[in-house]
């Protein structure tokens, strides 16, 4: 009964005339870790918005974990356990550390909406959300308004947010863009602890990234994909030098 | 304040509270005139209302043009429920009488938060200002319940007296207002305590992101305005309680702007805030509005500096200064802010006597034969304005250079404290 985490049917989605992902079939295992790379505008961000409901696709249908998710509402996909970070840092600006990992832990709490519960008091929702601020190491900067943050610990505490309901299936959209060497060693190290036993989906582009955390990787190009493998597969791969790596080395010979 | 709350007992807010609940008991012992009693009335009954618009304006981010509707039709239900327990169809306490406004203004929550919570930003401030119309002309459509443009009068002093209690004298309805004031006060603080209120607080904040941890946007914002409506139905009750009168003047946007106006003047940002602006507005509304034609215009005047200079309110001008109070830095302050103050008096004084002379002379009715600050002069002779408009003028510039040396000063004190933590 083992269903793919995710799987994805003839996704299809146009914006007007102009159509951005174009038929990807996709499946991906539980426990999986998923890296998904092209070229820019080959419609990464866009597949991730389908995949957590952000928007709905043209045709086609997504599956977590065999149950047909397509056309749900981001809270609805969030609620059956999948949970999403974004390329631009997405988090609560004006509320302190803790409160933003907080917000994550409510709901898979089963605390909803309610308004006769002290939520302070709630002794689940404060042991998870301080393991999670230890996880990713911000235990020292809980009660600092997210928005005073660096830049590297606001990709941190996107994380944390991220991870923080306890789902099952991670989308992590470019987790280190714009960081530092050291700093995405850091993220690296961060995100393969954080998923440990869990389905991780990831758009990236630091390719060093990809090959250190991937099992697998899916090339989209144009709004398809043109392979899939293992990370092995995919450097050996002759449609895939030609469309992206060797675009990204003649780039590099330019520069 | 965004400690998880690991003391077991919170002593700085027990001892808040306690002042408060104090406060409100001595209150009219130390302001004994019958003109202080309406007004700390008035100040009870508006420090509900305010509060419960910020649970929509500050810890929900919604903007709304109409919460008057909720307070409005929430008194018109208690006017009638008072009528019948006055005719005896209804057994009823009248200490319990808030709890039907607040129940109407539930009602109407549900029934128009349904409609203006399904978008947020401009788009609610629209919804609401719309529904706001729309109530207050139904209001005058409809006189058999709402009883047109002279509204419905009613009499408090109806019921068994309980414990020689009939609401009869203002001092018995000054405690009434007082006790629900404070529960609300208690019960829409918890409010913000709990998981509805702190995603009430991350859906103002960033409302996408919400949707992606498992939250109904739609659903937070509703219930959020659900439940303040019930606390303006509270606050609609007790001023049809306090004026035995309910009029399309309850529901109407004048209404719904003043909320406004003293929400943001005492601040959103804390919780506080909105006590200390409806202290503010009921002043100026009451106390002013003795004095002169003008207040409207002084009071605009207020709104139009707080937002330009203190967009934070009152509330956030206060807190500003208790880490240098806690600093012991606040003494090296006191010069500049007293310079200041003085010189927002002088310019003050001039504006009043511009302000003052302008209604003389424009309103047909008055003498211009006038006297302000204990002096006699005439409206029409042109002294006066020169020396008005000298003060003024003096007062301004008085004033900007204040600034400049509270501005420097506080520039200093905070370099010096940032580095003494390093």
């Amino acid at each position: 009964m083992s269903a793919a985490a995710i799987e994805l049917r003839e996704l299809r989605k146009s914006f007007g005339r102009t159509p951005i992902i174009n038929g990807v079939s996709l499946e991906i295992g539980r426990g999986e870790r998923h890296a998904i790379i092209g070229p820019n505008g080959a419609g990464k961000s866009t597949l991730f918005n389908l995949i957590s409901g952000r928007f709905a696709p043209s045709s086609g249908s997504v599956l977590l974990e065999g149950e047909d998710v397509t056309g749900l509402k981001p809270f609805q996909i969030n609620r059956k356990g999948l949970s999403r970070s974004f390329q631009v840092t997405n988090i609560f600006h004006n509320l302190s550390v803790y409160e933003n990992i907080r917000c994550g832990v409510l709901w898979g709490a089963g605390h909803r909406y309610s308004f006769w519960h002290r939520v302070g008091a709630l002794r689940e929702v404060r042991r998870r959300a301080e393991e999670v601020m230890e996880r990713i190491g911000l235990a020292a900067r809980r009660g600092l308004p997210a928005g005073t943050l660096t830049y590297a610990e606001q990709r941190a505490l996107e994380i944390g947010i991220t991870i923080a309901g306890g789902a099952n299936v991670i989308l992590l959209d470019e987790p280190t863009a714009g960081m530092s060497r050291t700093e995405t060693a850091y993220a690296v190290a961060l995100i393969r602890q954080v998923t440990e036993g869990k389905t991780l989906v990831m758009v990236e582009h630091d390719m060093g990234v990809v090959f250190d955390l991937a099992d697998r990787i899916s090339v989209l190009v144009y709004g398809e994909v043109i392979a899939s493998g293992a990370p092995a597969d995919i450097r050996a791969n002759a449609a895939v030098q030609e469309a992206y790596l060797g675009a990204l080395h003649k780039d590099n010979a330019h520069a | 304040m965004a400690s998880p709350g690991y003391q077991p007992v919170n002593l700085v807010r027990w001892l808040l509270w306690g002042g408060t609940a104090l406060l409100f008991a001595v209150a009219p012992l130390v302001f004994r005139q019958g003109f202080a009693l309406t007004m700390l009335t008035q100040m009870g009954t508006f420090i509900i209302f305010a509060l419960s618009y910020n649970m929509l304006l500050g810890q929900g981010g919604m903007l709304s043009f109409g919460h008057a509707v909720y307070s409005g039709l929430g008194a018109y239900f208690t006017v009638h429920a008072l009528n019948m327990i006055g005719s005896g169809a209804l057994v009823f306490p009248v200490s319990l009488l808030p709890l039907v406004g607040g129940l109407a203004g539930l009602a109407f929550g549900v029934l128009f938060g349904y409609v203006t919570t399904r978008k947020a930003g401009t788009t609610f401030a629209m919804i609401s200002l719309g529904i706001g119309e729309l109530v207050h002309a139904c209001v005058l459509m409809f006189p058999g319940f709402f009883g047109g443009e002279g509204g419905i009068s009613t009499n408090r002093m109806v019921g068994k007296p309980l414990l020689g209690i009939t609401f009869g004298p203002a001092i018995q309805v000054y405690y009434l207002v007082a006790f629900w004031c404070f529960v609300s006060m208690i019960a829409m603080f918890a409010l913000t305590q709990t998981p509805l209120g702190r995603m009430a607080n991350a859906v103002r904040d960033n409302p996408e992101r919400a949707e992606f941890v498992g939250y109904d946007t739609q659903k937070v914002r509703f219930l959020q305005l659900v439940l303040a409506a019930f606390f303006a139905g509270v606050s609609g009750a007790l001023s049809c309680i306090n004026f035995e009168i309910v009029t399309d003047e309850n529901v109407s946007a004048l209404r719904s702007g003043g909320v406004l106006l003293a929400t943001f003047i005492g601040g959103t940002g804390y919780f506080f805030g909105p006590i200390v602006g409806s202290v503010v507005f009921i002043f100026f509304v009451v106390a002013l509005s003795g004095f002169t034609q003008a207040w409207l215009l002084y009071l605009g005047l207020f709104f139009l500096a707080m937002v330009l200079f203190a967009p934070g309110g009152i509330a956030s001008l206060l807190m500003m200064q208790l880490p240098v109070i806690r600093a012991r830095r606040f003494g090296e302050l006191v010069p500049p802010y007293l310079l200041a103050l003085a010189a927002g008096l002088v310019a003050f004084a001039g504006l009043v006597g511009v302000v003052e002379m302008v209604y003389r002379i424009s309103d047909q009715s008055l003498e211009t034969q006038m006297s302000l600050f204990g002096i006699g002069f005439d409206a029409r002779s042109p002294r006066p304005w020169a020396a008005f408009a000298l003060l003024l003028a003096a007062g301004v510039a008085a004033l900007g250079f204040a600034a400049r040396r509270v501005g420097d000063r506080w520039g200093a004190i905070q370099n010096q404290m940032q580095e003494g933590q390093r």
